[in-house]
């Protein structure tokens, strides 16, 4: 039997987490091959929806990267970036999905390393908990 | 059905080495809507470049996708491509297999591979659903702000002011010069940097574009390019300043080696700033031991300070003027270029001497009976070395500024992990900011010579002066806008928008949100707060980021389960 790779989505801000995934690639950084980067403004515009559509259609984590709170380009985008995610893990737990699978983070412009540390531990997490229950449903 | 073209780029080796470019141009030319799947050795060359426009042009295509590098370097380039080959530069999506893909999955060629194709074939459903967008402009605040009243801040605001731009210089200490007040001569050619600093000091005061803050801190930021509100703390008094582009020159700072090598034990023993102080009241140097790389080069703090090594190259050759001998304790001399090169050879020929040391075994300063003394281990005689001294210098390297992280956070500006700010591309965007309407110089970026700080200091305010000059920033169309048809007007988006862009107004007999355009940064907040679709960003549509999941969801699981 071949190691489960999962496959996972990323939603990175302009102005921060995807700065430090540039970072973390200009570093040569090594990491696993299963995360795909979509790069949105900010995270506060990462509608709840995409998150629960990815999973629905059997994607098995979702990441969402934004700047530090208090470091938001926008200014205070990222807080309601904070405070909607954990409603998705909450419905996603709710109906029996593991909410390990949708994580939120903050990596800055500078922290190249932060962005390897957190791709890597969640493409682990996600591998351990198998593949996304969906998939079945789903195809 | 659109027509997209897809260019995938070698980038040399840096992508072609670890992705089969060639396998995932063949699968791009599988995806629905694409007519043409090429490849370039480097797509942002002039022959890339006018091979991706020929393409356009002769395949009439209508959506550009480019996969190579990162958006936030190149967007520019090729989104002026399509324009020129008259494809609107909103129609262009941009993929990156270098930094997201090539560079980070160098041993894994082939998964490395199917990743790429997965990323392609995303931004390639993304393109499909693009839209033109016509670009807004606002004016520019013809004014400046440079942060940072030494070197390389004073020569900034010389050059803003002297092509008629107001500028705010704005320093925290009482006086003006930085760091270049403790210093005697600047090599190799022993001008005084009194007289340098005095020159500048009387430019900038002379001129009535200039406009000095002594005791004053940047407190608050806000806007974009052109249009920044800068909220300063002067002397105690709050003070608001509105500018059109923004300097950072805020400099770095010499480490205090406490308790290494008998800093602050054993008498004698100085820094390389505090012994510049020491010349500079006419002390005699006596009989000194220079030790370079204190505290860098090492774990923990890996870099090369660059300045060192010159800087005690000259001050030996003053040891040796003043009658005193001179020893440089080091671990390679970095005396790079010519005329750096050229002082090393007259320092040894005049007689300073050389020792060098490794990490393994250090040099052990002491008190001594006379004075101070030296133990170290030479590596060439593969002896231990007693050295009598008056003064032992440690040449320690140029660190960040304390601050510096909170005048990243301000400007929202990225540094380095030494706490140094990193400019947006260091071959082709020199110092810029990947923010627009910020720029960077001095040893605030970097530790550098005076006179790379001068050269980057005019760079600096050369670009600050571009947005100025022109006198219009154009406003990326990313904004949003609602969908009168599906909004409810729960004002949802009203109350999420930190910028105050949205209000609720009647039209056509219905109450729907309404968005100003002009005040929209285009965050896409409000997007993502909106319960029925109806509020959308331009280039961040809903349906263009569910056709990505879709796209990774068909290529992904369905296609290799």
């Amino acid at each position: 039997m071949t190691e489960f790779k999962p496959t996972i989505l990323a939603f990175c801000c302009n102005w921060c987490s995807y700065a430090g995934a540039d970072l973390a690639g200009v570093s040569r950084l090594q990491m696993p091959t299963n995360v795909h980067v979509v790069r949105v403004m900010c995270s506060a515009s990462v509608k709840p929806e995409y998150v629960m559509k990815a999973i629905s259609q059997g994607i098995d984590g979702v990441l969402v990267l934004g700047c530090h709170i208090g470091d938001c380009h926008y200014m205070t985008g990222n807080h309601r970036t904070a405070k909607r995610i954990p409603v998705v893990q909450k419905i996603l737990k709710d109906v029996g999905i593991d909410e390990k699978r949708v994580r939120l983070d903050w990596v800055s412009a500078a922290e190249g390393e932060k962005f390897q540390k957190v791709i890597t531990e969640f493409v682990d997490e996600v591998a351990k908990l198998g593949p996304n229950p969906l998939r079945e449903v789903a195809f | 059905m659109p027509r997209i073209g897809v260019f995938i780029c070698h980038c040399g080796h840096n992508i072609a080495s670890t992705v089969s470019v060639e396998e995932v141009a063949k699968f791009a030319a599988t995806l629905p809507g694409v007519v043409i799947a090429d490849h370039n050795l480097y797509s942002c060359s002039e022959e890339g470049l006018n091979s991706i426009r020929k393409s356009i042009e002769q395949n009439k295509l209508d959506r550009v996708v480019v996969a190579a590098c990162t958006p936030r370097t190149h967007e520019p380039l090729f989104r002026s491509v399509c324009e020129q080959a008259g494809v609107n530069k909103y129609l262009f999506e941009f993929v990156n297999i270098r930094e997201h893909c090539s560079w980070i999955h160098a041993k894994e060629p082939s998964s490395a591979t199917e990743k790429a194709k997965r990323l392609v074939a995303m931004g390639v459903s993304k393109a499909a659903l693009l839209e033109p967008q016509t670009e807004g402009e606002s004016n520019v605040i013809p004014a400046a702000l440079v942060i940072g009243g030494g070197l390389a801040g004073l020569r900034a605001t010389a050059s803003l002011a002297a092509q008629g731009i107001e500028t705010h210089l704005i320093e925290k200490e009482p006086r003006l010069g930085g760091l270049l007040n403790d210093i005697t001569t600047l090599a190799p050619y022993s001008e005084s940097a009194d007289t340098l600093l005095q020159e500048l000091v009387d430019e900038v005061r002379g001129s009535k574009r200039a406009h000095i803050h002594l005791n004053s801190k940047l407190r608050g930021l806000t806007g974009f390019v052109g249009n920044f509100k800068a909220t300063l703390d002067e002397a105690g008094k709050k003070k608001e300043i509105e500018i059109g582009a923004i300097i950072v020159a805020t400099g770095a700072n010499e480490l205090q080696p406490e308790g290494e090598y008998g800093y602050g034990s054993v008498p004698g023993v100085v820094t390389q700033l505090e012994f510049e102080r020491t010349l500079k009241r006419g002390e005699k140097p006596g009989d000194t031991v220079f030790i370079q790389c204190v505290g860098s080069r090492q774990p923990g703090r890996e870099y090369c300070s660059r300045i060192c090594c010159n800087t005690s190259l000259k001050n030996a050759l003053k040891v040796l003027e003043a009658g005193g001998t001179a020893t440089i304790i080091h671990r390679d001399i970095m005396s790079y270029g010519t005329v750096w090169e050229e002082m090393y050879r007259k320092a040894s020929e005049k007689g300073v001497r050389f020792i060098r040391y490794t990490l393994n075994d250090i040099p052990h300063v002491r008190s001594h009976a006379s004075g101070t003394a030296v133990d170290v281990f030479d590596e060439t005689l593969g002896e231990r070395i007693h050295l009598d001294a008056n003064r032992v210098v440690l040449a320690t390297p140029l660190i960040s500024q304390k601050d510096s992280a909170e005048v990243g956070k301000l400007l929202k500006v990225p540094r380095d992990k030494h706490g140094f700010f990193l400019e947006a591309h260091v071959k082709l965007r020199p110092v810029e900011f990947a923010t627009d309407g910020v720029f960077i110089c001095g040893t605030a970026r970097w530790p550098s010579s005076v006179r790379e700080t001068l050269s980057q200091a005019l760079g600096a305010a050369a670009k600050a002066a571009i947005p100025i000059k022109r006198g219009k920033v154009v406003i990326e169309s990313i904004t949003a806008w609602a969908d009168p048809d599906k909004c409810a007007a729960c004002g949802n988006c009203v109350a999420s928008c930190p910028y105050e862009a949205i209000e609720i107004l009647e039209q056509d007999g219905k109450r729907v949100a309404k968005v100003n355009e002009t005040q929209c940064k285009g965050c896409g907040t409000c997007v993502a707060a909106c319960p029925n679709d109806a509020m959308q960003q331009r280039g961040f549509t809903t349906r263009q980021l569910s056709a990505m999941i879709d796209s990774l969801v068909k290529h992904a699981l369905e296609e290799s389960p």
